[in-house]
């Protein structure tokens, strides 16, 4: 006769059985039963207590980005779960797949606005890629597996459990559903049809000025190998999105970097002159289009996109496929033919060329520069490291200056662009990358977003690098108070706190650089130590990121850093 | 022309919302939605009409449906030969007087009275929404008191169609 298990016993059941390691996770009343059991399976699955609900599902999040694995919180109902949502929405504008189990008030009380409820799966309902109510135990266990097969396959995202407290409660005999996921409305696509193939092997085989645009898709599918073959055998040159960095090593002679509003201004061109965009597993968000009327005009296009609903919807294009990419790159590559760009790549160069002579690092300045920081983390590291960056402009600086040679070592929140993102996720990632130091890189605003996980870090011992990027202002909303609200700076300055004097505080290592040539040697003491050490970075207040794109406007059509030969530097 | 979709989707408490909530999230305009049990136990069928003229648009809406976990599957059937239906109750004001006249506009439309007051009548008109608008209009100067439409229902002619998307792709792992 099989075991009888309460609900409770059940979540942490199927938890382990979907090969759940770590659970980030907040108690309090209406999931008190499910920590109850955690006792009895606390030698099997790990779990960290956050400082708040934010946290949980950022370090799921983080998690899930570093290893592919399904990233899981609990937190319990009402302002436990509304915690949550900037998280969710966060791993649901970048595919992340997480899966986050809330408590609810009991089945009986839903409705009647009983203490702590809230309709959970009504707030997330747009903000999940699913999401389930569990009124029944005998669905709970079903219920946790396709929750983590939807969150897994197809496009990843968030799914969200509600489990009322008497579903927890009660008890069956348990026995583990085996039988196959039945969803009969979920159709992960897989491969393209022979007449997709040939209609992306037609234009691809004749375009004389073609661009990969490689987005977060290439690494979700795995398809990095594939996307290497591509360019290299079809002579292409590729461009990232910002979460498509890792796709093809930085260091890849085809490898022209980021795109779009603070990207490369070389792709930029690129796109905007090319005959042909082969764009896969990226969604042409906004951030990198720019203005869609005078985007890429003179090009047709190739969409390789496992969601449908993303194909025609910002862009048109030529030939739209619908199928995971790795695969449909396996079936195109083997037809595709080495065609003669050198025209194509020396117009490239000669873009290159004018960008690097207006290069930041070309230039003298008295104070500390955020680029420079940021480069000397990249040497420090041998850029090796596993990165997390918050949102801001150390966020586009670091996709400027540390270049990833290897997928999966960038973790950065893209399309939400969530302050505070950054050290829950990189406390999240602590606990699967083991063979890579991990580095934070974080703004002064943003640290103090979800500053209270410094203390989750040092209990866990979290073995992290936070390097606080403090440059005073909340420094990418200056840089758009100077260029479009003539210089009104307001509420923008921001206070900080003494960073080292509160590392002491939360009982980590803290120091503070304000000289580059003491930067090498923090980081030798930061890589010595095993747990969480925080670096403050003392940069120039003023430093801009450049080339930008203004929201909107053309995307050949940036703001250039001053041309040295010609001007003096902007910065004062 | 507005665009007519049927969709198949799970009977589960919800899904109406997750549905509709679609339509406001991605900021489709529905003209009228209409749902009931299919012949699959567990499964409704829905009618949905939107005022989206554009194509893409249109492919957009019907992607955006199908990608829910809950919906089965989606046929645009707008430019298919379907059967349309919509039936509309109209409480019209009808004393002895115009009493004879109303129930000659309802003939003409081969509609019924289904409800006789001392001062009012229901009409039930069924057919194309066209028909029932053009209704409505000859009633009209009799005084409308309430309108109450079902919105459009629709099935297309002939053999059964086959299910149309992604069922014959085989699932892949989004691992890596
Ligand atoms: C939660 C949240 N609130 C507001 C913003 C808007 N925002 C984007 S970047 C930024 C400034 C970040 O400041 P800081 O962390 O100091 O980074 P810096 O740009 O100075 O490098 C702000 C306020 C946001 N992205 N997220
Ligand atoms: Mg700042």
């Amino acid at each position: 006769m099989a075991e009888m298990k309460t609900g409770a016993e059940i979540v942490w059941e199927c938890l382990l059985r979907e090969g759940v390691e770590v659970v980030f996770g907040y108690p309090g009343g209406a999931i008190l039963p499910t920590y109850d059991a955690l006792s009895k399976y606390n030698d099997k699955i790990k779990h960290v207590l956050v400082r708040h609900e934010q946290g949980a599902t950022h370090m799921a999040d983080g998690y899930a980005r570093a290893s592919g694995k399904v990233g899981v919180a609990m937190a319990t109902s009402g302002p436990g779960a509304t915690n949550m949502v900037t998280g969710i929405a966060t791993a649901m504008m970048d595919s992340s797949p997480i899966v986050c189990i809330t408590g609810q008030v009991t089945t009986g009380a839903i409705g009647g606005d009983a203490f702590q409820e809230t309709d959970m799966t009504g707030v997330t309902l747009p903000i999940t890629k699913h999401n389930y109510l569990v009124t029944h135990i005998d669905d709970l266990a079903q219920t946790i597996r396709e929750a983590f097969y939807i969150a897994r396959t197809g496009r990843p995202g968030p799914v969200l459990i509600d489990i009322p407290k008497d579903v927890q409660n009660a008890s069956i005999e348990f026995v583990y559903p085996t039988d196959p996921i039945d969803l009969p409305g979920y159709h992960p696509p897989a491969k393209a049809t022979d007449e997709e193939v040939a209609a992306a092997l037609e234009l691809i085989n004749k375009a004389e000025r073609p661009v990969i645009l490689a987005g977060h898709g290439v690494l979700i599918s795995g398809a990095m190998k594939e996307l290497r073959e591509l360019a290299e055998k079809g002579n292409i040159p590729v461009t990232t999105t910002l979460l498509g960095i890792g796709a093809l090593p930085a260091s890849h002679p085809m490898n022209m970097g980021m795109m779009g509003m603070h990207g490369g201004s070389w792709p930029n061109h690129a796109i905007q002159e090319a005959d042909l965009l082969i764009a896969c597993g990226m969604r042409f968000d906004d951030r990198v289009t720019g203005n869609l009327k005078t985007y890429s005009p003179k090009s047709k296009k190739i969409h390789i996109e496992i969601d449908a609903s993303e194909i025609n919807k910002n862009v048109k294009v030529d030939v739209g496929i619908h199928a995971d990419l790795g695969t449909v790159l396996r079936q195109i590559n083997p037809s595709v033919q080495r065609v003669d760009r050198s025209a194509w790549f020396g117009k490239i160069k000669d873009w290159e060329e004018d960008s690097n002579e207006r290069d930041i690092l070309q230039f003298e300045s008295p104070t500390l520069l955020a680029a420079q920081a940021i480069r000397k983390i990249w040497e420090g590291t041998n850029g090796a490291a596993f990165v997390v960056t918050d949102v801001g402009q150390h966020q586009m600086l670091e996709c400027q200056y540390y270049s990833h040679d290897d997928p999966y070592t960038l973790s950065t929140s893209g399309g939400a662009g969530t302050m505070g993102f950054s050290l829950p996720a990189a406390i999240g990632a602590s606990f699967h990358v083991k063979d890579r130091e991990i580095w934070v890189i974080v703004g002064d605003g943003c640290i103090q977003m979800t500053i209270m996980e410094l203390a989750t870090a040092v209990q866990e011992n979290a073995n992290i690098n936070i390097c606080i990027i403090n440059n005073g202002y909340l420094g990418m909303v200056r840089q758009w108070q100077q260029m479009f609200y003539e210089s009104r700076y307001v509420e923008t300055p921001i206070y900080s706190p003494d960073y080292v004097k509160l590392a002491e505080a939360y009982r980590l290592p803290g120091y503070r650089v304000e000289k580059i040539e003491d930067i090498l040697p923090t980081m030798r003491k930061a890589q010595e130590h095993n747990g969480p050490v925080l670096i403050e970075f003392v940069v120039e207040q003023f430093d801009n990121v450049y080339p930008m794109v203004p929201a909107g406007a053309d995307l050949h059509d940036m703001i250039r850093r001053p041309h040295p030969r010609f001007e003096n530097m902007d910065i004062v | 022309m507005k665009q007519t979709l049927i969709a198949l989707v799970e009977d589960k408490p919800g899904v109406l919302n997750r549905v509709a909530s679609l339509f406001r999230r991605r900021n489709f305009n529905i003209e009228s939605l209409a749902v009931g049990h299919s012949e699959v136990p567990g499964v409704s069928r829905m009618t949905i009409v939107t005022d989206e003229e554009e194509m893409l648009r249109r492919n957009i809406i019907k992607a955006n449906l199908f990608k829910m976990v809950n919906v089965i599957d989606v046929q645009d059937v707008t430019e298919q030969s379907c059967v349309l239906r919509e039936t509309a109750l109209i409480k019209v004001e009808a004393d002895s007087v115009t009493r004879g006249q109303v129930m000659d506009v309802v003939e003409m439309y081969r509609g019924r009275i289904v409800d006789v007051g001392t001062k009012t009548l229901i009409v039930e008109v069924t057919g194309e929404p066209e028909k029932i608008e053009s209704a409505i209009n000859v009633l009209t100067p009799f005084t409308i008191l309430e309108i109450m439409r079902t919105g459009k229902i629709a099935m297309t002619r002939g053999e059964v169609m086959p299910r149309t998307n992604g069922t014959t792709k085989a699932p892949s792992n989004g691992k890596h």
